[in-house]
């Protein structure tokens, strides 16, 4: 912890008078809270939606309105109300600072030991910079060469405005509206989000993300992203950044959904590290997410997911195998430290012939932590063949955190062949006294175990990315030795 | 009238028959609002997800049978493990019958719930362990309410008892659905050792609903094994709740043969209250027709230094539907823990399901915990192996399953249960087979 200097006095007085000043600002850019119908045409108004797309949202709310928030995961929070938030506001801006000086030590603190660059530093703290710094110039270039190759990457607000009749045929037939609580009140309120259609036989050429969408704010409290992969295309797309986020938004309820069409292949990876509260479990976002993809024929979705971040998690990135030979992965690595709660997990749902799943999830609890797995492995009476290998390690880290697994299995096909893992354990002592041995100090070698432990998920990110998840898995656990 | 109201209106006549001053009888009359608030189980609740009882519940049970039904030895000899000496505590249409039983009342306790329940001399024993580690749910309060009959066996300290007790349920069938609510206490104190066989068995192919409550108690040091054999008529069904509760250094294993039955659920709970327990859960399961077996293991760890090894293998043809919900719960205070869960399935038919649910809650950071889970078929390589030098198909796969569930098997340690159940497998797997396992 760094000391509270004058110089942060001063700088907190700059900041806040900053807030101030804007608060009046925005104040005509929210609305009042609370969730109606109004309120969801007047979202949808604002968007400038086209008369379906109200429609549809508004079809969503109704649903919702019936619907009662589920309570059967392993997790304990006060539930939000619902009536009490505001559905839509203005994009937030933050205050501009003039150099990285004025930014929090602590924070500048995490980006150097995250390894990001001072450019990037720059930009995720809100830094002035100079029109032609290099990421800029890059995501111009990137943008140039996803036109040629007839590649859509735009915000979804936009792609309804451009496509309509692609976001139209496919939005919601992955997650209908009815789905779940969360998933109709995203599809009724939600604010912005990511469209990317990749069209037949073309490979991306480089990794997607919201990271490169200049234009794009910070991430919204209800975001829709909607990925469409035709035939033959490949694309890999990543969500979220390692760097810590500090957003006010208490609840988000975000809706993924992915398409890949015949021998089409999607990589999806997240790293997710929002706010989890203090380290007396105090604030802290809520992340209930649905994401879901579906394959066609020979198709691929791989999810990766690295979760370090949020109060509590409730999140299921599911695979529906319809094609016959189509394959889904699930790669995940939660860790929850202080008194974070994790619930999550993957469901495969095997309806073709043929089917492959593979389903590998690490998961670290520390401190006074909840962490975990609940998936499902349904194969359908019809999927020949269908093969699943399920592998769930938890390690437990002090001993008034909870490791736990919930895993369905359920077969209707006598072809299929399962195998479900699953181990829990802690770190041996005789490791750590190997290391200790050998000059290694303890939170060092925690930090080499427990890299050790994630290697098969960590080896599945984009490269960037895994370096970066790495270090962040260390400052996650920071200070749950002993 | 519905089954539930039936019941609930029956209690005024079972009461008439009882002391209704008793201790027992409060906690019969708890048990009864109880049930009456929660009814049975549908499939809403996550315990009971796979398995629903509502074609079962459908049947116009009768609660009390009215006759009195007496049955010949020679027609149900061979449901009994014949070939050894053993205590036996028989019922028939859930009264006791003294003809078929053998039971002792010196040194050991080899008797009736009737009259443990009745008589002074048992009081302190009823008064510590009656209903002490059930656990109020939905079919056993019901069972708590009707509790009046099954066995009771106390063994005191320092005994190994020398032969095997079987406590064996026919149902006569006299009446067209019959339900029936045995209840059993077993008392296993310092040092004894015990071994008990249970079958439940319908001599016709009537209805019948046996919800059975067994609680075990294990002292210190002590060792009890139960092996209960469900090879019964297609329209007989069964919800066996077993409670286990065990101390310090005891040794519970309860090994559950599941071939036949309409619809069988198996509730199996452990709590080890003491510290180097160990307690095996083993079963094998073999299925035909729309048969259905529900596993629902419990295994709480509540002190440090214990063990529980579980371990299920199951086999399925036809229409039959397996589950096996498998649970163990490690507590903070259960360091250094070893639990294994284990469930492996083969699926010989198209239309046959396996539903698994293997959890594990763990709150404690030493520990060995884990469980697998496969389901699978034959290994195809090692049947043209056997074919190639001349064993047939039927036989070869056969020899397989026998492999397959012989983790199981070779835990037995009554050489004649093991005798008994090799040839019922066989008997499943339509084969005929020249060696002992």
């Amino acid at each position: 912890m760094s000391k509270y200097t004058e110089e942060d006095l001063e700088q907190e007085l700059k900041t806040k008078e900053y807030e101030y000043g804007f608060y009046t600002d925005i104040e005509s850019e929210t609305f009042a809270n609370g969730l109606n119908e109004d309120v969801v045409r007047a979202i949808s108004k604002k968007k400038n939606e086209p008369e379906w797309m109200t429609e549809w949202r508004l079809e969503a709310f109704r649903v919702w309105e019936q619907m009662e928030e589920p309570d059967w995961a392993n997790v304990n929070y006060e539930k939000p109300n619902f009536q009490e938030i505001a559905y839509y506001s203005a994009p937030k801006k933050k205050p501009k600072l003039n150099s990285l000086d004025e930014v929090d030590p602590e924070l500048l603190d995490t980006f150097k030991r995250l390894g990001i660059s001072l450019d990037e530093q720059k930009k995720l703290a809100n830094v002035a910079v100079d029109i032609v710094m290099d990421s800029v110039s890059v995501a111009t270039t990137f943008k140039k060469t996803l036109g040629e190759k007839g590649i859509i990457f735009m915000p979804i607000s936009e792609a309804i405005q451009e496509h309509p009749e692609l976001v139209r045929k496919y939005l919601g037939t992955v997650v209908p509206t009815t789905d779940n609580f969360y998933a109709a009140l995203n599809s009724a309120v939600f604010s912005d989000g990511s469209f990317c259609y990749i069209p037949k036989g073309v490979k991306c050429p480089m990794e997607l993300s919201t990271y490169f969408r200049i234009n794009e704010g910070g991430t919204g409290q209800f975001e829709r992203t909607l990925v469409v992969a035709d035939k033959g295309s490949y694309v890999s797309y990543l969500e979220g950044c390692t760097a810590p986020s500090r957003d006010e938004n208490q609840l988000h309820a975000a809706v993924v959904e992915l398409i890949a069409m015949d021998d089409a292949e999607i990589k999806y990876s997240t790293v997710q590290n929002w706010y989890p509260g203090d380290a007396n479990g105090k604030g802290g976002v809520f992340n209930f997410v649905t994401k879901r993809g579906l394959c066609e024929t020979n198709a691929k979705i791989s999810w990766t997911q690295v979760e370090t971040g949020s109060a509590v998690t409730w999140k299921y990135p599911s695979c529906i195998l319809k094609g016959n030979n189509s394959i889904g992965e699930f790669y995940s690595i939660a860790v929850t430290n202080h008194f974070q709660q994790a619930d999550t997990g993957t469901k495969m749902i095997h309806l073709g012939k043929n089917t492959k799943s593979t389903i590998i999830s690490k998961g670290i609890s520390a401190g006074q932590s909840q962490n975990s797995y609940r998936g499902l492995v349904q194969i359908n009476s019809r999927a020949e063949n269908a093969r699943n290998f399920s592998q769930c390690d938890s390690l437990l880290m002090g001993n008034a955190c909870g490791a736990h697994t919930f895993p369905y299995i359920e077969v209707k096909n006598k072809s299929a062949q399962i195998e479900h893992e699953a181990t829990t354990s802690k770190i041996g002592e005789e490791q750590l006294f190997y290391c200790n041995q050998r000059g290694i100090d303890t939170e060092k070698a925690i930090a080499l175990i427990v890299n050790g432990f994630s290697k098969e998920v960590l080896n599945k990110l984009p490269m960037e990315f895994a370096v970066e998840a790495q270090k962040l898995l260390e400052i996650s656990l920071e200070g749950s030795v002993g | 009238m519905e089954l539930k109201e039936k019941i609930l209106s029956s209690y005024v006549a079972f009461e008439n028959g009882l002391d209704i001053n008793s201790d027992i009888h409060n906690i019969r009359t708890k048990a009864l609002e109880n049930f009456d608030k929660v009814g049975f189980p549908t499939k809403k609740l996550e315990a009971w997800k796979y398995t629903s009882l509502n074609s079962v519940l459908k049947n116009d049970f009768s609660i009390f049978p009215n006759k009195e039904v007496s049955i010949e030895l020679s027609d149900v000899k061979k449901y009994f493990i014949h070939d050894i000496d053993t205590y036996k505590i028989v019922f028939i249409d859930g009264k006791y019958s003294s003809f078929l039983s053998e039971t002792i009342h010196d040194t050991i306790d080899v008797c009736l719930m009737s009259s443990a329940l009745k008589k002074a001399k048992y009081k302190p024993v009823i008064e510590n362990y009656f209903n002490k580690v059930a656990k109020q749910d939905n079919l056993t309060s019901l069972n708590t309410a009707f509790a009046s009959e099954g066995a009771y066996i106390n063994i005191p300290r320092n005994v190994e008892v020398e032969k095997p007790i079987q406590i064996i349920n026919f149902t006569t069938g006299s009446e067209v659905a019959t339900m029936t609510q045995p209840r059993n206490l077993i008392v296993v104190e310092e040092n004894a050792h015990v071994q008990i066989i249970e079958r439940h068995q319908s001599l016709t192919s009537n209805a019948v609903l046996s919800n059975v409550v067994t609680e075990i108690f294990s002292a210190k040091n002590s060792t009890v094994d139960v092996y209960k054999i469900q090879n019964d008529n297609i329209n007989a069904s069964l919800v066996d709740n077993t409670y286990v509760d065990q101390k310090s250094n005891s040794v519970v294993s309860v090994h559950t043969f599941s071939f036949g039955g309409n619809i069988t659920r198996n509730n199996l709970n452990f709590y080890q209250n003491g510290e180097h327990i160990d307690s095996i859960l083993k079963g094998i399961t073999i299925l035909e027709g729309k048969q259905h077996v529900d596993h629902h293991t419990l295994v709480h760890h509540i002190e440090p230094n214990c063990e529980s090894h579980q371990d299920y293998k199951g086999i399925y043809n036809e229409r039959s539907t397996g589950v096996f919900n498998g649970k163990v719960i490690v507590n903070k205070e259960a360091q250094k823990t070893n639990a294994y869960q284990q469930n492996n399935n083969v699926l010989v038919s198209d239309k046959a399901t396996v539903n698994a649910k293997p959890q594990l809650e763990i709150f404690a950071d030493d520990v060995k915990c884990s469980h697998g889970c496969t389901i699978g078929q034959l290994d195809d390589d090692a049947l043209f192996y056997m074919q190639q030098r001349g064993i047939p198909e039927k036989e070869g796969k056969a020899l397989l399953m026998f492999a397959f569930a012989n983790t199981v098997l070779e835990s037995v340690k009554i050489p004649e249960v093991k005798q008994r159940i090799t040839k019922l497998i066989a008997q499943k797997l339509g084969v005929h087979i020249g060696f002992d396992l």
